[in-house]
Parts: C-alpha cells; structure tokens; sequence
C-alpha cells in the first residue's frame, strides 16, 4: 500500500477515535451547566449529587478526549507535512486560535470544576462549569472552521513562496466565515448535544428499569429529553440547510451522497440502497424526483450528477452513500425517540419499558451518527484534501515512508483499542455504582 | 538584531515552548520521580499535587505547536515528519502519561494501580527525554534539502549529543519537579523529597556542564551571538546563579522562592538556546538549507493577524493560569474528589 492510503487509513482511526470523546463532552458540558443551573436555583441536594456523578463521568471522557487530541494535533505535520507547508497560514492559524482561545479557557477551569468544590463558592463553581462548557464549543467553532476552509476555501490566494506554493490569507473574516462554516458548525454541535443528552438519557433509563436511584435518574432523564429534543429537532434543520450547501459548493459530494450518476438529471432520494459502481446505477427503495425537490422545490429540476466530473475528480461512490444514510436513518430514529420520551416527560409519568429498553441503547446512535456524518463529509470530499486546490496525494510527506506509516498505524490501532476497552470497563464502573450518598451532603464552603 | 515581524515570533513562539517547559516540567518530573515512593498514599499525593494544573500545563505544548504551524509552517511541517518516528513515541508517551493520571484512582487492585504508576512514570521519562533529544537535533543541525525536507533517518536522531541533551531535560525536569513537590508536600513526606532536591541538581548541574562543553567544542556557531553581543554572557550567568539559589532557599525553608528560581533556570536555558539559534529555527547539516524565520514563515498578514490574536489571548491566559495556580496553592489534601 501507498503511504497516502496508509496516511488515510491512519488519519481516520486516529480522529475516528478520538471523535468519540469530543462530542460527549461537548454535550455533557451543556448537561452539567443545566443542572448544576437547577442547583443554584433550587438549591436541592439532589442536583448537587447528579452535578458531581455527570462531572466524573465528564472527567473520564476529558482526558479520553486530550490524549487522543494531541496526537491529531501533531500529525497534520507528521503525515501530511505538504499540506502543512500549503495551508500553514489558514489552518495553522486555526489550530493556534483553537488552542489560545479554547484550551486554555477549559483546560483552566476544568481544574476548578474537577477539583474546587471546597476550595470555590457555589456561584464560583458554576462560573467554572460554564467557562468549560464554552471552552469545548469555542474549540468545536476553530476546528470546523479549519475543516470547513478544507471544504469551501474562501478568503485566501495562491502565492509563490521559497519552498512552493501555497494559500495566503487575504481576508481573515472570508476565511473564517467560508461559505460551509456557520451551518457545519451548527449541525456539528448539535450532533455533540445529542451525544452527551443520549448518554445521560440511557444511563437513566437503565436505571429506571432496575429500580434504583429513582429520584436521581427521573430528574437526569428529564434533562436528557429535553436536551436530545432540541437537539434532534435542530440537527434535522442544520442538516437540510448543510446539504443544501453542499450541491451549491460541492456538486460531486452531493452526487456521492445519492450516488446520482447522470450528468445533468432529475434526482431521486434513496431511503435505503446498494450502489454498483462498475455499472454505475443503484439498487434500493427510492422516492423519485425527490432529491431535486428538496433543494430545489420542483421535482423536474436537473441536479448535477457523478457523470459531470471526470474520473479522477469522483469521491468513492459506495462509502459515501451509505455512511450517509446511515447517518440520516440514524438521525431521524433519534428525532422519534426524542419525542417519544418528550411525551412522556411532558405527562410526567414513568415511560413504559419498551421505551427504557430503547433508550439504554440510544447512546450508540449520536455515536454512530456523527461517525458516519463525519464520514461523509470527509470522504466525500476525495480526491481534495483542499477542494478543487490540492489532492490528497499532493498533501502527503515525502520523508515519511510507507513502512514508517505502518508502524504507527498497528501501534495506534493496538493502544487505541487497549483504551477503549479500558474506556468502556471504567466507564461500567461508574455507571453500575452509580451517585454517590456523600454527595447529597453539603460541601464545606457551601455552609 | 532588528525587531520585525518575524522576529516578534520567534520570540512568541519560544516564550510558549519556554512557559510549556517551565510549567509541564515540572509536572513530568514529578512523573520522573513518582517510583521513588512506594506507599499508595505518597504516590497520590504527588498525583494530586499536579492534578488540577498538568492538563492545564500540556496545553501550552499544544499552543505552542498551533503558533508553530500558524507561523513558521515549514519547521512544523519539516520537523514533525522528518522526525517521524520519534514523533509517534512522543505521542505514545503523552497518551499514556493522561490516561495513567485518570485511570489510575478509578480503581484499588493493587497490580491496576502499579501498572498506571509505571506507564505514568516510564511515560513522563520517555516524553521528557525525547523532547530533549529533538531540541538537541534541532540545534545541532539536521540533514535537509533546499525544500525543508529532512533527508536523515530514525537513527541519524540518535546521536551522542542530541542523547545527551535529552539526559540533560530528564534531569532538568527532575530536579524542577522534585522541588515543586517540597512545596506542595508535608510532613515525613516532604522531609524526603526535601533531601532530593540536591541529588537532582547535582546530576543536572553535571549533565548541563557536559553538554555545554560538547556545545562550545562540537558547535561553535552556537556561541557566536556571544561574541558579537559580549553583554548577552549575562543570561547564562544569571541561570547559573538561579540554579545555585535553589539550594539556598530550600536551606532557609523559603519553598516557594527555590521554586521561582527553578522556573527562572529553565526559563534562561530556554533563552540561551533562542539566543544561540536565532535567526535559525532549525539548523541544517548544510546551513544554507537552515530553516529560518524568514524562510519558514507564513505571509505577513498573516502573522500580524495572528499577533493580534495573541495580544487579545495571551492576557486571558496568564490571568487563567495565575488564578488556577492561586486557588491551588498550599499542601496538597486528599478527598473524595481526588485522584
């Protein structure tokens, strides 16, 4: 294999991974400032003990989430040090804003909210959970702008420089604000919400059904609803109003995402499907003319297809399809529980086991959702690394060798696999022992 | 030296690789040290001493390699792929040292707790040494072609000085550390890391003496600046007497004193290595292919919009990381919150 495939390969378990920590703490984040928000309010001991429980497991998934980042960090020099030395002044100022802007403000008070319970006030605390919790978006805001100027490059012009080409910043705001910015961001951090409300609304679901920590799991899974509501609900609208974007900015992703091959046709909408790219046509349930209504209004309307692109310049038909609608069957099953949930929550009545039973496993689906999503957007923008300016290949180190690559990549995928093993157990831990009685006691600096 | 633009980053980009030094330094020696306590208690305790500041203090690494792309995106580039390998167990080495912090309480088997105070400890040791080793390299020149790329391999990396600058940090960080835990310890406990304190700086001031024989015999070009700036021989000095300070002020029980002067050491160490590099950022084997502040810099308007970024967040994160320091200071206490 090729070291760009290998440094593909590798990018993808290492962010894969990492992605699975990100958005629980994104959206723990917002479920900590509401609660320990009730707290102050109420000042209920029973909103202190779910704070404090939902802040260790936000705790586990931090430093998940900070050893794996670090290495994404590093290895946009490390295997793609062609990239780096073409985008060093867009993206490279991304990461140093990210890093200035929204790791020191998290990593800062995160010790308070860990660590500060007797040594802060209670308004103090709640500064600190806020400060965290605005930390982990304002680091969700620098790194998709970085991604999305992948996507749209905007604001930039290409210059020659001593060691080669590159992109110069010509427009810091054009640059930041690319065309797919605002509506990627929105539609990245509501899928973060989701996460960290379903893992909130399944650890008390499974409570419920085995009838412990009842007064602790009623009032964690109302928050949870509510927050998986909002979210769901919104992801649908971000989601329509990103896809839209797509077929204005990139027509041969959009086509992917279908896997619409006619040059120039009326589009179809699969719910579901199997593409065969030898013979360029796709097998599964479709709703025709679909697609061409939904972005344009009218069924009859053309939409660019594969066909219009060379060879060459077509993303990979197959994973880009079905990681999308996987992503979009997952979503919409999430908005139905959602609202399912909100039902019951509204009523205040105990949901029917089923419902329980179903939600204990909705924790995988923002999971899988955003790793599909991600999926997408990333493999669909093939073969640019930068679209329309740089391939992929183009990006690649030229220092690195391919055995060197596969050296790391084993090692990466063997730990990897080591932690989230790890991960998992402590996690169980926690959840099987559940909120601790101390923690219904009132803290020192409280009094 | 004319200050312009260029030259403004260079100094931003080594103050922060100098605070991330100065601050997770200390934090990776007492990772460096932690196997010198057996009792689960102890072991805590130096966990926890770091405990709220360490992740805190890794960003500054993290920072200081987004300023490191964002302005001089040739060295990025250059250095983390040419360094490859060695770049990899640096990652290895800080995954293992963050999860072995977390981990490590969230369980009471003895064995658990064993096998997370040996990766948190070979993991600070390995990371602080392999930093060591690339700063030696960096500073000793490196194989590169006219387009920044690293021409060496893996074992190039290995040679005698670029090893003994990375003994050099492990002991440098050790002795940082061990001082750092006198301050946050008490008690029997404290009586013990007091008396390491001197063994550190005596296995540092020997390693610092050796490689800074071999830097002035091997590597003449590093000590240019002193020769044309005779009044720049005042930094060395001044570290020299921070180092010496330390003993005195543990001597005479004024903890937090020998700790500021510790920080001020490894701070004028860092200095030192800026001052003998400058104009450089990396040293080439053939130095016309050195990379420099000018030829590995990002465009104009970029730095001055990233400078502008600085100015807006630099004051954040000092007020941050003072109140942080603030409201943690005094002898470590363990509670149920901790690790």
């Amino acid at each position: 294999m090729d070291v760009t495939l290998l440094s593909r390969i590798q990018f993808a378990v290492t962010i894969g991974f990492h992605y699975l920590y990100p958005p629980l703490s994104i959206g723990l984040g917002v479920v900590l400032v509401v609660m320990e928000g009730l707290y102050l309010k109420t000042r209920l001991p029973i909103y202190q003990q779910m704070t404090r429980f939902w802040v260790r497991v936000f705790g586990l998934t931090f430093a998940l989430g900070v050893a794996t980042g670090i290495v994404m960090e590093f290895e946009f020099g490390t295997n793609w040090a062609a990239y780096s030395r073409f985008v060093g002044d867009v993206f490279g100022s991304a990461l140093a804003a990210e890093g200035i802007f929204a790791f020191f403000l998290e990593s800062g008070f995160l010790a308070l909210l860990l660590f500060g319970w007797d040594k802060v006030g209670p308004r103090t605390h709640f500064f600190a959970t806020l400060m965290v919790c605005l930390g982990a978006h304002f680091s969700a805001i620098w790194i998709i702008v970085a991604n999305s100027w992948m996507q749209t490059p905007a604001g930039f012009r290409l210059a020659e420089h001593g060691l080669g080409t590159r992109a110069e910043v010509t427009d810091f705001w054009a640059m930041v604000f690319n065309p797919s910015a605002v509506e990627r961001l929105t539609h990245t951090v509501l899928g973060a919400w989701q996460a960290g409300a379903f893992l909130v609304v399944s650890v008390s679901a499974f409570y419920l059904l085995k009838g412990t920590f009842e007064d602790f799991a009623r009032r964690s899974l109302r928050v949870g609803v509510a927050l998986a509501l909002v979210a769901s609900l919104g992801s649908l609208a971000s989601g329509h109003a990103s896809a839209e974007g797509v077929s204005r900015h990139q027509p041969a992703k959009l086509a992917a995402m279908e896997a619409h091959y006619p040059a120039s046709a009326p589009a179809d909408l699969y719910v579901f499907g199997w593409v065969d790219e030898a013979q360029e046509r796709v097998y599964g349930a479709a709703v025709p003319g679909m697609l061409s209504w939904i972005l344009h209004g009218d069924a009859k309307t053309p939409v660019t297809g594969l066909l219009a692109f060379g060879p060459e310049d077509r993303p990979p038909v197959q994973l880009v399809f079905q990681s999308y609608h996987l992503m979009v069957a997952v979503g919409t099953s999430l908005i139905g529980l959602a609202l399912a949930g909100a039902f019951y929550a509204a009523r205040r009545v105990m949901p029917p086991a089923w419902l329980l039973r179903l939600s204990v496993v909705s924790v995988l689906g923002p999971q899988i959702a955003n790793q599909a999503g991600w999926m997408t957007a990333e493999v669909g923008r093939q073969p640019w690394i930068v679209y329309g300016l740089m391939r992929t290949s183009e990006g690649v180190s030229r220092s690195v060798s391919a055995d060197a690559v596969i050296f790391s990549l084993v090692l990466f995928a063997l730990i990897y696999t080591l932690l989230f093993a790890l991960f998992l157990f402590l996690l169980n831990a926690k959840i099987t022992h559940g909120p601790l009685a101390e923690d219904l006691a009132a803290s020192p600096k409280r009094a | 030296m004319d200050i312009d633009l260029n030259t403004i980053w260079f100094l931003l980009v080594g103050t922060l690789l100098a605070g991330y030094a100065v601050l997770d330094g200390f934090d990776l020696g007492v990772g460096i040290l932690h196997l010198f306590v057996d009792r689960d208690e102890e072991r805590r305790i130096f966990i926890n001493a770091i405990g709220p500041v360490w992740d805190g203090n890794e960003v500054w690494l993290v920072t200081g390699g987004g300023a490191l792309f964002a302005a001089f995106p040739a060295v990025y580039a250059g250095v983390f792929s040419g360094f490859y390998p060695a770049m990899i167990l640096l990652l290895f080495a800080l995954i293992f040292r963050a999860v072995a912090i977390e981990f490590r309480s969230k369980q009471p088997m003895a064995w658990w707790r064993r096998t997370w105070d040996v990766s948190f400890s070979a993991a600070s040791f390995l990371g602080s040494f392999l930093m060591g080793v690339a700063f030696g390299n960096v500073i000793r020149g490196i194989p590169l072609d006219g387009r920044g790329e690293y021409l060496g391999g893996f074992l190039t990396l290995l040679n005698p000085y670029a090893l003994l600058t990375g003994l050099t940090t492990v002991a440098l960080f050790a002795m940082h550390g061990s001082i750092y835990l006198v301050l946050k310890t008490e008690g029997a406990t404290r009586e013990k890391v007091r008396a390491w304190v001197n063994d550190a700086i005596i296995v540092f001031v020997v390693c610092y003496a050796t490689t800074t024989m071999a830097t002035l015999l091997y590597l003449p070009h590093m000590s240019d600046r002193f020769k044309t700036h005779p009044w720049a021989f005042v930094l060395p000095v001044a570290t020299m007497l921070a180092i010496a300070n330390v003993p005195r002020e543990i001597f005479h029980g004024r903890d937090w004193r020998a700790f500021l002067s510790s920080c001020a050491a490894v701070f004028g160490l860092m200095g030192l290595v800026g001052l003998g590099m400058y104009p450089n950022l990396v040293r080439g084997t053939d130095p016309q292919a050195s990379l420099s502040i000018y030829n590995a810099a990002s465009s104009g308007g970029t730095l001055e919009t990233m400078l502008i970024i600085a100015a807006i967040g630099i004051p954040l994160v000092l007020a941050y990381t003072v109140s942080i320091y603030w409201i943690f200071r005094g002898k470590v206490k363990l509670d149920s919150m901790s690790y």
